[in-house]
């Protein structure tokens, strides 16, 4: 337990200095006021190639499930349960793509079908796999929401 | 606008939709004719309670494909189940020495309509039963022999087969009978809790969503009346616990046992969803 702990510090303060000394935001210390997320989750700026990866990648962002963007057209098969993300770089500010990807049920209510990327407060039941754990990391966050305000029209 | 850009137009439509879209999102107008002979109701009048103006089958909603397999009784490869189930139907297992049909005899009549009103309140269980609890407990007592573990190839084929049965028939649940209105009540809880990391229920895709297309996955309104199903993606019968298991497990949750309290009450609920549905047992899905 003890060198296990170790391990995980020494993982954190590597992750920390790779961040440039700047603090991770716990996903319960994450405030959506207003409709947005003012600051970065993590301080180091979002990468929008990284992001776009991330964001069609089916076990991370997965986002052509529910919305379809003509910029992944070599992609198959986009959903079309949520608007498409076409222009969602002009509709939306950083700081509000950061809220919506974070827990979009605190900026669009309860019933929204669309996932929390980075919250705990989720479903009963969760897989033990998953128990704790994010959909996403809040660097990947930031990647993803670079990448979408990087949609204009 | 002239017929020749009208075509352009189709035809870049068509091109866009299969690229990066769905090309359309609403259930199909089409009407199931078996064989060109037997017509299937699938689409019904909502009963008193349901959030939907008219239930539709699953069938809608899926492929041009999809839909002429089923409504073609040869291609359908359930419909190999299904002769599977008459087989074991037919044959003796067990200390007692007895097959269903000893004591059932012929099952076109004998079972004609029972699957379409399961589930149904067992009064010596205290609980409601689907075909399969009813299978096993007669396989115990009646026949002496092991009762099927659950979605046994065989327990498939024989709970298929008596389903289909009732072919045609209108989904029938009756909630009055013992404490069927508290299962339904639970089933109904059921449906609208969110589990998984992902944060889902059933209502979230299938009610709030239907037609909707989630990846290639035109979302219906889940309505069980063709279960158990033939699954291209399975290319195997798949029974109705097992697809709430499915479900509720891509969510990214841990899901309750086959035949636990909890997908009995849900199976009462969403079976009732579907009243006015023909039985299509078995239906043929993407």
């Amino acid at each position: 337990m003890t060198r296990t702990m170790g391990i995980a510090g020494l993982v954190a303060i590597v992750l920390a200095a790779g961040a440039a000394g700047a603090e991770t935001l716990a996903p319960g210390n994450v405030v959506i006021n207003d409709m947005v997320v003012e600051t970065s989750l993590t301080g180091t700026p979002g990468d929008p190639a990284a992001g776009a990866v991330k964001a069609v990648d089916r076990k991370l962002g997965n986002c052509l499930a529910c919305h379809a963007f003509s910029k992944m057209s070599s992609e198959l098969f986009h959903g079309n349960v949520g608007p498409s993300l076409d222009g969602a770089g002009d509709r939306w500010t950083p700081e509000q793509l950061r809220a919506i990807v974070v827990n979009s049920k605190g900026v669009f209510g309860d019933q929204t079908i669309m996932p929390g990327f980075y919250t705990l407060d989720v479903g009963i039941d969760v897989d033990p796999k998953f128990e704790g754990k994010t959909i996403l990391s809040a660097q990947d966050v930031e990647d993803v929401v670079a990448f979408l305000s990087t949609l204009k029209e | 606008m002239d017929i020749r850009k009208l075509g352009l137009a189709a035809a870049l439509g068509l091109t866009a939709g299969m690229a990066f879209g769905p090309a359309q999102s609403d259930p199909v107008d089409d009407t199931l004719v078996i064989d060109g002979e037997t017509e299937i109701t699938t689409r019904a009048k909502a009963v008193e309670g349901v959030p939907f103006d008219e239930v539709i089958s699953g069938w809608h909603y899926r492929t041009d494909e999809t839909r002429e397999v089923e409504a073609d009784s040869f291609a359908n490869p359930g419909m190999l189940y299904v002769e599977r189930g008459e087989e074991i139907w037919n044959t003796v297992d067990g200390a007692a020495g007895k097959s269903c049909a000893s004591c059932h005899d012929n099952a076109a009549e004998s079972m004609r309509g029972v699957g379409a009103e399961y589930p149904k309140w067992n009064a010596a269980a205290g609980k409601p039963y689907n075909l399969e609890l009813f299978i096993n407990d007669h396989r115990v007592e009646k026949m002496q022999a092991e009762p099927y573990k659950f979605d046994a190839a065989d327990q498939k084929a024989l709970v298929t087969f008596v389903k289909h049965q009732s072919f045609g028939m209108p989904v029938k649940v009756d909630l009055e009978a013992g404490d069927m209105k508290a299962w339904w009540e639970q089933g109904k809880e059921r449906y609208y809790t969110r589990t998984g990391q992902l944060n889902m229920s059933c209502a979230t895709c299938h009610e709030d969503n239907n037609g909707n297309y989630i990846r290639a996955d035109h979302l219906s309104q889940g309505n069980v009346n063709g279960f158990p199903t033939y699954r291209l993606k399975q290319s195997n019968m798949v029974s109705l616990h097992n697809r709430f298991r499915g479900c509720i497990r891509d969510t990214r949750a841990t899901y309750p046992a086959a035949f636990s309290d909890d997908l009995m009450a849900l199976e009462v609920y969403v079976t009732w969803r579907g009243t006015g549905l023909s039985v299509e047992t078995p239906a043929v899905r993407q």
